[in-house]
């Protein structure tokens, strides 16, 4: 009786070794961009990975943000198979390679010969590295900016406004639009959203060091601090410029209000340009990309592929390929045309990007000079997850109620603590 | 299963001596069909739950680690602001639910029980909602209920412009909007499971009480409904487990928001396990929910247990 089923599992069985041993490289890539440009994109590395001689096992996961992804992935990992690649980014690579799944680090190797340490920023660099940050164990894509504030052009100038510098201006000019009947901030009081907004405001409000010290390094008495209750001041304050339908709208509804001129302003990373673009609307024409009042800060979010240990000969290849191609000129350059965000390669030349890209670029460069280059807290990759859950509840809680600014300044110390 | 009897004479079969081999399959078939699944069970939802037990007592974050650690995760638990929120939602959304669900599904059947005309037809469209996945549901009336979108909008379009309907961006009232949710979509089914009840009463015993000069109300009230005891205890435990579970209705209608005032505990344990690299937090609270399912599933087996046995 169970004899057939036996025989056919063999046959299943060596059928897989076949072919694992006619491709020399492959790889089992999971990620999330399954939608329009993001695919588009992502289709350039599987043409270059395919022609290089690699056999491309795709794993997308739909369902935007990678929720679903970290469930499979999860899945995957406990159950001993992780996938050669996967789309994870800042101090969660780390973190896994604490729970000893990345060891040892194959594409180290490649990294070493390309000369990763001259092509990336020292920023970058250090989130790609495992093992004490001595050794690459992930590629980088792209550079998204967080600290954006995105405004409709006609409506600024049918009310005599400019793009406001700093955060008193914003208020007093937020303050005039509400007047004139203009919902003054686009928002989805979601607590990602509510987070992005937050930290743009710590980083303007604070300063570049008092972010270092609060949100990076998680200093007790930067949490709880007067300066905290000012930055709970400003976001109450930014409250109240926002419409009453605002909770759980997505970000992209929000950018529409800015587009159609029923809202004047939105702070959301660099994706919301993409927004404006498919709409035909010009940058610096029809509407305005700029960063957040702030002293020459910069807060990045660096989309990037882990690369789990695998024991197959084949497979390591495959990851060492890919690796390889991902940090290529080409796949950095049109990858990063298609998503609106820019190569976090430094050598890719930038003319064929908007001016919003231009800016960010050349903003990044200064920003790593002087001390502003920060990394995004609210998009994962100052802190791991726990603790940037922990000081997302508290901040979209604030946001959502009533809670005075000094308790939510204790509250957030606490459940940072609470972490710990 | 007859002709393998032995003791049953079959004038076929007599006629071929059977062998040893179908005697022991006949009589271990049924066994060997039933164990796959009875081991498929016994290993991925029992061995699984003393898994997630076990891992709640761990320091488990990212990844599980299997090093015995303690309580100190459902400490952890008991500290945390949101798992409060959560709990008492979960309170007020189960309580609310059960009786609003009921009442209405009793009333529906009732007045659907009178033999009027297509009751065919209006059985289906209160029934349809349960075909709906909470998902669906859960969209839709988050855009009925969006102050910009829905009602609000639309009867403040009416000229009502003081009109004010926002419980779903309201930290206070966000929860009852799940409520308003759950009950369109449950209260359907409820009043099926109550209508083959009242089907089944006995027509003889109506008819008594008509003799004897019982008013309607009073024979549904008196007579009828106490006699659904059983419908009602089924009708409590599915009702509950679906409130213990919900989860995408909520992630659908509020994701938990404003805030986290409308977090559930099911919401709580996948945000901690998958998004926040909490597995032993999130394991203590699945273990809490465990914990709540059998105090409300146990005493109502015992009970009907012991019911059965007692006949």
């Amino acid at each position: 009786m169970f004899k057939p089923f036996a025989v056919s599992l063999a046959l299943i069985a060596s059928g897989g070794m076949i072919a694992s041993s006619t491709w020399a490289k492959e790889a089992e890539v999971l990620h999330w961009w399954t939608s329009g440009g993001e695919a588009a994109a992502l289709k350039v590395l599987k043409d270059d990975f395919a022609k290089n001689g690699g056999s491309w096992t795709d794993m997308p996961v739909a369902g935007g943000g990678g929720d679903a992804a970290m469930q499979t992935l999860k899945a995957r990992i406990v159950a001993g198979d992780p996938p050669a690649a996967a789309q994870i980014k800042g101090p969660t690579i780390q973190e896994y390679d604490e729970a000893g799944v990345v060891e040892p680090y194959h594409v180290d190797e490649v990294a070493g010969a390309e000369g990763w340490d001259n092509l990336l920023s020292k920023q970058v660099a250090n989130h790609m590295k495992c093992d004490d940050f001595t050794k690459y164990c992930a590629a980088p894509v792209n550079i998204h900016r967080i600290d954006w504030i995105w405004a409709n052009k006609k409506v600024l100038d049918a009310n005599g406004i400019s793009m406001p510098t700093t955060w008193d201006e914003f208020n007093a000019a937020a303050r005039k639009l509400k007047a004139a009947g203009i919902i003054p901030l686009a928002h989805g009081s979601q607590p990602w959203q509510d987070a992005t907004v937050f930290e743009a405001v710590v980083l303007g409000v604070g300063g570049n060091e008092f972010y270092q010290r609060a949100i990076v390094d998680l200093e007790m008495d930067a949490l709880n601090s007067p300066t905290m209750v000012k930055i709970f001041d400003q976001m109450r304050l930014l409250q109240s410029f926002t419409d009453e339908g605002s909770p759980g709208r997505d970000w992209n509804v929000a950018t529409g209000m800015v587009m159609e001129g029923k809202a004047a302003f939105q702070i959301m990373g660099d994706w919301a340009k993409g927004e404006f673009t498919n709409a035909k609307m010009k940058p610096g024409v029809d509407f305005y990309c700029l960063p957040t009042p702030s002293n020459h800060g910069y807060l990045y979010n660096v989309d990037s592929f882990i690369f789990y240990s695998v024991d197959d000969s084949s497979k390591v290849e495959g990851q060492k390929l890919l690796a390889s191609l991902m940090m290529g000129k080409n796949f950095q350059k049109v990858f990063n045309l298609y998503k609106g965000s820019i190569p976090a390669r430094l050598d890719v030349p930038m003319d064929e990007f908007d001016m919003c890209a231009k800016g960010s670029a050349a903003d990044l460069n200064y920003a790593a000079m002087t001390g502003g280059l920060l990394p995004s807290f609210a998009h994962g990759m100052a802190l791991r997850l726990a603790q940037k859950g922990a000081i997302q509840d508290v901040v979209t809680e604030h946001f959502n109620s009533n809670m005075s600014s000094q308790e939510a300044a204790r509250k957030l110390a606490q459940a940072v603590q609470d972490t710990l | 299963m007859i002709s393998g009897d032995p003791r049953v004479p079959s004038s076929r079969n007599s006629y071929c001596p059977r062998s040893d081999t179908m005697d022991w399959l006949q009589k271990n078939l049924p066994r060997m069909v039933v164990a796959p699944s009875f081991a498929a069970i016994l290993w991925f939802v029992y061995g699984f739950i003393l898994w997630t037990i076990y891992v709640s007592m761990t320091k488990s974050k990212l990844l599980p680690i299997y090093k015995f650690w303690g309580l100190g995760q459902h400490f952890r638990l008991w500290r945390m602001d949101r798992w409060y929120v959560a709990v008492e939602n979960l309170f007020i959304f189960t309580v609310l639910f059960l009786i609003i669900c009921i009442i209405i599904g009793v009333l529906l059947a009732v007045l659907l029980d009178q033999k009027i005309r297509a009751e065919g037809f209006l059985r289906t469209v209160y029934l349809y909602p349960m075909a709906l996945s909470f998902i669906v549901t859960g969209t839709a009336w988050k855009w009925i209920l969006n102050p910009t979108l829905g009602v609000q909008k639309l009867v403040r379009d009416w000229g009502f412009t003081e009109f004010t309907f926002d419980w779903l961006v309201s930290r206070d009232m966000s929860i009852y909007t799940i409520v308003i949710a759950g009950v369109w979509q449950s209260s359907g089914f409820v009043m099926a499971m109550f209508l083959a009840g009242l089907r089944s009463v006995d027509d003889e015993i109506i008819k008594a009480a008509k003799i004897d000069g019982a008013s309607l109300f009073s024979t549904y009230t008196t007579i009828i409904i106490p006699m659904l005891r059983p419908v009602f205890m089924s009708a409590v435990v599915i009702l509950c487990h679906i409130s213990i579970k919900s989860y995408d209705l909520i992630v659908a209608l509020t994701a938990g928001g404003p805030g986290t005032s409308s977090d559930m505990p099911a919401v709580f344990m996948t945000q901690m396990a998958f998004h926040r690299s909490e597995i032993g937090l999130a394991s203590a609270s699945a273990t809490i929910m465990f914990i709540t399912v059998t105090a409300i599933i146990i005493p109502y087996l015992y009970s009907e247990l012991r019911r059965d046995n007692a006949r």
